[in-house]
Order: structure tokens, then sequence, then C-alpha cells
């Protein structure tokens, strides 16, 4: 008979510390694995859906078309369709022209209307009635931001659209939103140079600025932009959004004693004031000795087809422009060309980036799993997509590559043929710390689609 | 002294759209008595005439585009500029001034059918259900606008010769240098010459004249064996060319899109009602009025004290008006008041 002997404490101890621990070990190493498999709108069958919020009416409605086309363009070459454009240019890369993982890449759309209330409502009924992993697009800040926020309560990822405020991947930035486009405060450091190069630094600005979030932080990068060069300011001047006729904010300007006017306005905005600044005889008059001059720190050349023949020798900035030479620039103008017979606009490239960026995320990440494929893309750096070697920072999720300072063609050969590119401003001007807006990314854990 | 010139001058560009509007508006409610919420529309449909004549003017063969290398891409040459050279061109410059020749015979006929095809079903029927089908109709025509034209702005130019500025101060005898855009004096000139001629056909003609003894007792008229629903008709369209005209010359001023009616819609209304519902005096006074009231709340000086001040002044007249005279400035004893 065996005798059963008393354990001793120390044994005791010992042995439920082993049976304890060997208890934990399954659910400590499979934990994330549970969460990977339930994650919110976790792709099950063979295709996988991906969300494309564009204004398809209102204002930005031709831009959010622009768009449009490139997501369509995008959505072909990860599934092997057409000739691949970027894909063969982008480096790394893990993209096989199969899809994402293996499966096929779907979409639905919405319409933002250039609206936050309506881009939210729109976005969340692709989450949660077409099971998107992923949205994008839009063409505003106040959108961009409004969306993001949502992204980040329910945990889909949001590859912004055009959105060029600080405040989208400053103080508003979040963890499940991504920013490919450049922002205010690039224009301004890559601008403020080029203008005091040729405009000379004895200059006296006047802004109108739209009065909105992206309005607001332009207009604060160029002054400080510009003042740092030893121009002054005049006069800073908040405009309605939409404002159609700006001819009473324009005629303060004559006698202002400026011989710059700064125009933080976008869309039909940039379209109206441009048009009847240049009516008014501004581009002829001579200030203090000086030809007077109009600025427009943000272009988009779908406005700049709107403005006409207003927008000849108007400096401004840009994220991207089809005449690049690179070989990404040739590969995504060649495929988006053949296909829609037009060149693509900089909203149009942001986009198709910023959708072979998502997929080539979950492929490195190996799961579509959102912890997972935010982690793959913070602090990923690549090329070949049209901008030179860029950064997709992990302390804010902002890209860093060259900015292009344009100008309005003053003999363009065609109707797509209205901006030159005047100076591509390498990616190190242009970079600052990214504490210098505040702002938390948030966590990458969040409460999902229950949210 | 320059800064004020400007304003005033400014004030009454705006002014003059805004008289135009109004006044065709204020004619719709002072005869048929109807709220025409269709009339932003209206005015919209005017700036899509002369859109709509500069793509017919521009109709172009596509030749293959040798700048662009990356893909076969295409640029357009108009035909008129093909066949005629240089007159080509100058015709397609004047699109502006011509489209007048189009607009006032479409509108016309827009109008009339406004009138017999909608309109006239709502006439005894409650103000609110003429807003609502006036509004739906300006909808819809908006809507059909976009599906042809698409969503974004489309530029049209003046003439070449009138888009430079005029040296108001040389002309003034004045020390400092005062210029204003040509375009917006011939604006300007034109609102004064349409105001003149509606106020001409109202009061100098036969016709006009028994349009006004209707407008005043549409009863007594009838009985005395007028056919008075026919003038009211023809009123009805004269209204919708004064619109009309008033957008298709404000194009080269605003770029025109779909929603350029709408835009202008609420600050119509605003500008009846401060002047008196159905007084045509009223509306132009108005009009002028608050056009530059607006232009001198925009001031920097003014801004400085009142912040905000330019987007509420127009409504913030109208609220003090409704308050302090419920019948607007000119308006009738008895309308609008209790």
């Amino acid at each position: 008979m065996t005798k059963f002997e008393r354990p001793s404490r120390r044994g005791f101890l010992q042995g439920t510390a082993i049976a304890g621990a060997t208890l934990a070990v399954p659910t400590f190493f499979t934990r994330g694995a549970w969460a990977q498999a339930n994650f919110c709108n976790a792709p099950k069958g063979a295709s996988v859906v991906l969300g494309f919020n564009v204004p398809q009416t209102g204002s930005y409605a031709d831009e959010g078309a622009d768009e449009l086309r490139a997501y369509q363009l995008a959505v072909k070459h990860l599934n092997g369709e057409g000739d691949g454009g970027m894909l063969n240019t982008m480096k790394p890369s893990n993209l096989k022209g199969n899809g994402i993982l293996g499966k096929k890449v779907e979409y639905v759309t919405g319409d933002t209307q250039t609206k936050s209330d309506a881009a939210r409502a729109s976005a969340r009924r692709m989450i949660e009635k077409d099971g998107v992993i992923m949205f994008g697009g839009g063409s505003s800040s106040g959108v961009a931001i409004a969306q993001q926020s949502l992204a980040q309560e329910i945990g889909v990822v949001y590859m912004c659209g055009l959105t060029h405020s600080n405040d989208t991947t400053g103080k508003d930035k979040r963890r499940y939103g991504f920013r490919h486009f450049f922002n205010a405060y690039m224009s301004g450091e890559a601008l403020g140079p080029v203008l005091a190069e040729v405009m000379g630094k004895d200059r006296r600005a006047y802004h109108l600025t739209a009065d909105y979030t992206w309005g607001w932080t332009q207009e604060e990068s160029i002054k400080n932009a510009t003042e740092a060069l030893g121009w002054e300011t005049a006069q800073t001047v908040r405009t309605p959004l939409g404002a159609g006729d700006f001819s009473q904010y324009l005629t303060p300007v004559l006698n202002s004693g400026a011989d710059v006017l700064i125009l933080n306005h976008y869309g039909n905005d940039m379209v109206n004031s441009l048009t009847q600044a240049v009516q008014f005889g501004m581009r002829d008059k001579q200030v203090n000795g000086k030809q007077f001059e109009i600025v427009v720190p943000l272009y988009s050349e779908l406005m700049a087809e709107g403005a006409g023949e207003a927008v000849k020798g108007i400096f401004g900035t840009s994220n991207w422009d089809w005449k690049l030479t690179d070989e990404g620039t040739a590969a995504f103008t060649k495929s988006f060309g053949q296909e829609y017979g037009r060149p693509p606009s900089q909203a149009a490239h942001t986009c198709y980036v910023q959708t072979l960026l998502y997929a080539n995320a979950a492929e490195t990440a190996g799961t579509f799993y959102p912890p997972e494929v935010i982690k793959a893309l913070e602090g990923f750096e690549f090329d070949g997509m049209g901008n030179g070697p860029t950064l997709y920072r992990a302390d804010d999720h902002q890209c860093f590559k060259d900015v292009l300072v344009v100008r309005g063609k003053e003999n363009p050969s065609s109707q797509f043929d209205l901006l030159e590119v005047y100076k591509v401003v390498p990616r190190d001007q242009v970079t600052y710390k990214a504490d210098i807006f505040g702002g938390e990314l948030g966590p990458y854990e969040v409460a999902g689609c229950a949210a | 002294m320059d800064a004020i010139l400007l304003q005033v001058l400014n004030g009454l560009d705006k002014g003059g759209a805004y008289a135009l509007i109004a006044l065709g508006l204020t004619l719709t409610f002072g005869t048929l008595g109807v709220v025409n919420f269709a009339h932003g529309a209206l005015f919209m449909l005017g700036a899509f005439c002369a859109v709509g004549l500069q793509e017919v003017l521009t109709l172009s063969v596509r030749v293959r585009d040798e700048s662009i290398t990356f893909f076969e891409a295409y640029k357009e040459e108009p035909y008129l500029v093909l066949w005629f050279g240089d007159t080509g061109a100058a015709i397609i410059d004047w699109v502006v001034p011509l489209s007048v020749l189009v607009t006032i015979p479409l509108m016309l006929l827009i109008g009339v059918a406004f009138e017999r095809g909608l309109i006239r079903f709502f006439y005894k029927r409650p103000h609110a259900e003429q807003i609502l089908v006036t509004f739906g109709l300006a909808i819809v025509i908006q809507e059909l606008i976009k599906a042809g034209f698409g969503a974004n702005p489309i530029p049209i130019s003046a003439p070449e010769i009138a888009r430079g500025s005029a040296d108001i101060g040389a002309m003034l005898g004045l020390s400092g240098v005062l210029t204003y855009p040509w375009w917006r004096l011939i604006y300007l000139a034109s609102s004064l010459f349409i105001i003149g001629g509606v106020f001409a056909f109202l009061n100098l003609t036969t016709y006009g004249m028994v349009v006004r003894a209707g407008m005043a007792d549409r009863e007594t008229v009838q009985l005395l064996g007028i056919n008075i629903q026919r003038r009211f008709t023809v009123v009805f369209g004269l209204a919708a060319v004064v619109a009309g005209l008033a957008g298709a010359l404000y194009t080269p001023i605003l770029t025109p899109n779909y929603h350029i009616g709408m835009d202008f819609l609420v600050l119509s209304f605003v500008v009846v009602v401060v002047g008196g519902m159905g007084s045509l005096g009223g509306a132009v006074l108005a009009g002028f009025l608050l056009g530059i009231l607006q232009s001198f709340a925009s001031l920097n000086e003014v801004k400085s004290i009142l912040p905000g001040i330019d987007q509420i002044i127009i409504y913030l007249v109208a609220v003090v008006v409704l308050l302090a005279r419920p019948r607007g400035l000119l308006g009738r004893r008895g309308v609008m008041e209790a």
C-alpha cells in the first residue's frame, strides 16, 4: 500500500503555479487568434469588399467621379486584370495580382455629398450593411475627419482621399485613419521659398480664407511660412464656404496696400474667387512699385479647368501631377488614360495609391485583422508610386514625400495641360515633427462593430 | 473715399442681380398670387441658356492630341473656328451677349409652359402647397440640368473687349486709382435697362395698364370682359424672361453651376419681403439697398467691430423690417399685415 505523503507548503505552491500557468497557456496564445478571426467584417468567403465613399453629388461631384474611376482601376489591377498599373512599379510590394490574400476584391460605392453627416451615414451603411473591410475617399477635410473618427469607433480602416487640413493627421488624427495626400503645412513649406524667390522678400499679403478647418490651417501654414521669409501679412479675412460672389471681399483688397492676394479657397470657391480677382484687374495692378500677384496654395486640375484662363501664371502646390516622368506615374497615367481617355487628377492618384497601400499592408500582415494591417502600414517606406521615396509615418499616419510647386501654364498645349511643375520640393524640406499639431492616435484594439 | 465708392459700386452691381430676381418674383406674386419657389431655377435656366449656346457654338471635331504621348488623347477644335477662322472665334467670344437673343424667347416659352402646365392648378390652393410644388419643381429642374451639364461649374467669359477693368478714378477725375470690372458695370447698366423696360411696359402701355388694374382688382377687370388670365400668363412669362436674362448676363461674374438658382432663391425672397410683397418698386429698391448694405458689411473695419455681420446683415434687416413694418418698405397697406 502506497503511503500518501502530505505535500509540503512549497511543493503545493509550486504545483499550483505550474497548473495555473498550464491552464492559462492556451488562452494566452490564442487570444489574438480569436480576435483575428472575429474582428469587424472579417472576410469569410472567397471575396473581400472595399467601400469607396466619394462625393457623387454636390460641388465636388466631378472630383468624386475621378476618384471612383481610380478606385475601379485599382480593383481591376489588384484582381490581376488590365496592365497592372502601379502594381508593376511599387517597391517593396507583396501584391500578386490575385486579389488581397487570395480573395477577389469587390467594392461598393457611397455618396459623401461633401457633408460630414452624409459621409458618416454612408460609411456606416457600407460597414454595417455591405461588410466592407476598408473604406476610403472624399474630397474635404471635414468629411475625412468625420469618417476617420467613425473608423476608430468601429474598428474598420479608413484610407483618406483628398484632404489637406493639418488637423486630419494632427489634432484629429486616428489610429484607423491614414493620409497619403500632403497637407497645408507642407504646402506652406514648399511654396514659401518659391514665392520669395519669384516675388521677392518685401511683400504684403492679403489672405481670403474659406471659413472651416482646412481654410484655417492653410492660412496659418502659409502665413507662418511667408512671414518667416520676410513677408508681412496685411489682413486675413474669412469668407463663408460657397459664397459664390466674392466681390465684396475683393474690393477692400484693392485699397489695402497689399501686393499679394492669397486665396485659401478650394473647389467652386477657388474657381469663383480667382476668376473674380482677375476680373477686378488685380493681375494688371502695380502696388508698392511691384506687380500685384495672386497665389492659390492648393491647386486642383479639375478646378483649374473650371477657372479657365484665370489660372495662367498663378502659383500653387500639388500632391502629384500626371506629367511627372517617373515610372510609377507613367504606368498609372497610361493605365488610366487608356481606360478613361483622360489623364488622372491628383485626387484620383491618391485614391488609387491608398487602395494599393492597404492591399499591400494586408498581404504583408498576412491577415485582414485591422491592428495588424495598421502596424504594417505604420512606418512603411515605399517607392515607385509617383512621388519618389515615401514614408507612412507611424506617429501620425501622414505620408512624407516630395511636394510639387505648380504654376498655371501660359500656353497650354491641350485641355489637360493647364498646370506646369515649377519645382519638386524634396521630402526633407517639408518634414516636421509629429507632435507640433498635437492629437492622439488612439488604441489599436477597439470595440469593433458593436460600437 | 475710394474704398467707399468701390463698395457702393459693388453693392449696386450685386443689388442689380437681387433686384432683377426679386422683380420677377414679385410680379408673379402680385399678378397670380403664387409664391414661386421655382423662381431661382428660372435664374439658373437663364444662365444655362448661355451655357447651352456656348456648347452649340463650340461644337467641335476631335483631333488627336500629339502633345500627350502616354495614351491616345484627343483635343477638340470648334467647327466655327475651322470653317470661319477669326470670325468664328469672334462669334464664340461674344457668346454671352448673343445668348440674350436665345434667352428671351426660350425663357418666355418656359415661363408660359410653367404657368399653363403646373402653376395654374395651384392658384386657389394654400400658399404652403404652392411652395411645396414649386420647390419640388425647382429640384427637378436642378437635377435635370445636372444630368445634362454635369455638377462642376462651367466657365464662360465675357467678350474679350469687356474682360478688363474700367479706370473709374480717371473717368470721375479722382486722384486715386479706382478700377472696376467692365462686365460688372455692363451688368449694372443692363439691369437698370431691364428694370426700366419692365416699368415702362407696365406703366406706359395699355397692356400693362390692364395688368396693373388686374393686380389691384382682378374680379372687376374680369367683369369688364377682359381675359385677365391670359395677360397674367404673359406676365409670368415676362417674369421668367427677367430672371433668365439676370442669369444669362451673370455667367461671366459667377461661374454657372446647377445649384446657382438655389443660392439666390432665399436672398431674393428676403428682398421681396423687405421691399413689400407685390410691390415692384419695393423689390427694386430693396434689391439695391440690401446689395449695398451687404457690401459695406463685408468691410474689414465693420467686421472687426461686428464679426460675421457680412453673413447675417440681410436677414437682420429682414427681421427688423418685419417687426417694424410687416408690409415691407413700399408694400401696400394690408398685405402681410394681420
